[in-house]
């Protein structure tokens, strides 16, 4: 048994669990709190991240024969560059609408 | 402690770290930094799970790509923050609510049962076998990402380019 195949049973499941749980909610506290939108963006990518170590680990760990968590965290991982070169491109618009990134001073939308 | 156990902690500080730093930062470049920080400890975490191929495509398109398109970003929109104003005035509520969502997954995970005991293993996927799957059994889906790329290159320049009298 190599090193790596010798991980799961070192390192339970949870660990990596609560490693993604972590990493979520420091990202939901980016999203909330910034008001920079390229910043609320870069937290909204800490959120996918953490999505994906949750996918590959259950891969990993619950369906060792089957990998969809793999595919899935492949395609998280491509629909994240999607994602974001087109909220960077949006941004940069109003940007050049508004002179202003920040989400909190475009409330033309509100009275 | 064994080898494996000592990387997944440290590689797990990284990623907490890192993220902790994006969130925290008063500085937009340095919040980027500490992305590229957290996402190259992702691929750590990758690379324990025995996943290369993941570890390979976070470091290249993710610590890559994505935080260069946000450097770009940053230095385009840049107008002269204060540092004290990077956070709204709304960050204890969202400080509240994103422990308290923290806190409730924790719990979640800790009270579940998990498949995956001391004798699992995991396997390695081959490369062969994991773009066998993508090409076959995952086409349509991978040609629809596909599409969802292209639209995205698409709108991404329509929507930023300059226009004539503009």
């Amino acid at each position: 048994m190599d090193g790596a195949s010798a991980v799961a049973q070192q390192i339970p499941l949870e660990h990596f669990l609560v490693l993604s749980a972590i990493l979520f909610s420091i990202g939901v506290y980016g999203v909330l709190s910034r008001r920079n939108a390229v910043l609320i963006i870069m937290s909204v990518e800490l959120m996918l991240n953490a999505a994906s170590i949750n996918m590959v680990a259950f891969a990993a760990y619950a369906s060792p024969g089957a990998f969809i968590g793999i595919i899935f965290a492949i395609f998280i991982i491509t629909i994240a560059a999607a994602e974001v070169g087109l909220a960077l491109a949006i941004v940069l618009r109003v940007f050049r609408n508004r002179q202003t990134a920040n989400v909190d001073e475009l409330d033309t939308l509100r009275w | 402690m064994t080898v494996a156990q000592v990387m997944f902690y440290l590689i797990a500080a990284l990623a907490v770290g890192g993220a902790l730093g994006v969130v925290l930062s008063r500085n937009t470049v340095y919040a980027a930094l500490f992305l590229i920080l957290s996402l190259l400890a992702v691929a750590g975490v990758y690379i324990l799970l025995a996943q290369e191929f993941l570890a390979l495509v976070q470091v290249l398109i993710y610590a890559g790509a994505v935080t260069v398109l946000l450097l770009f970003a940053l230095m385009l929109t840049r107008v002269g923050d204060l540092p004290e104003t990077m956070v709204g005035a709304q960050w204890p509520l969202a400080a509240a609510a994103s422990s308290l969502l923290g806190g409730l997954l924790i719990a979640a995970v800790a009270t579940s049962d998990w498949p995956g005991d001391a004798q699992s293993q995991i396997t390695r996927v081959p490369f062969e076998a994991l773009g066998d799957a993508l090409y076959r059994q995952w086409a349509v889906p991978f040609e629809i990402a596909s599409l969802v790329l292209l639209v995205a290159l698409v709108g991404a320049i329509v929507l930023a380019r300059e226009e004539e009298g503009e």
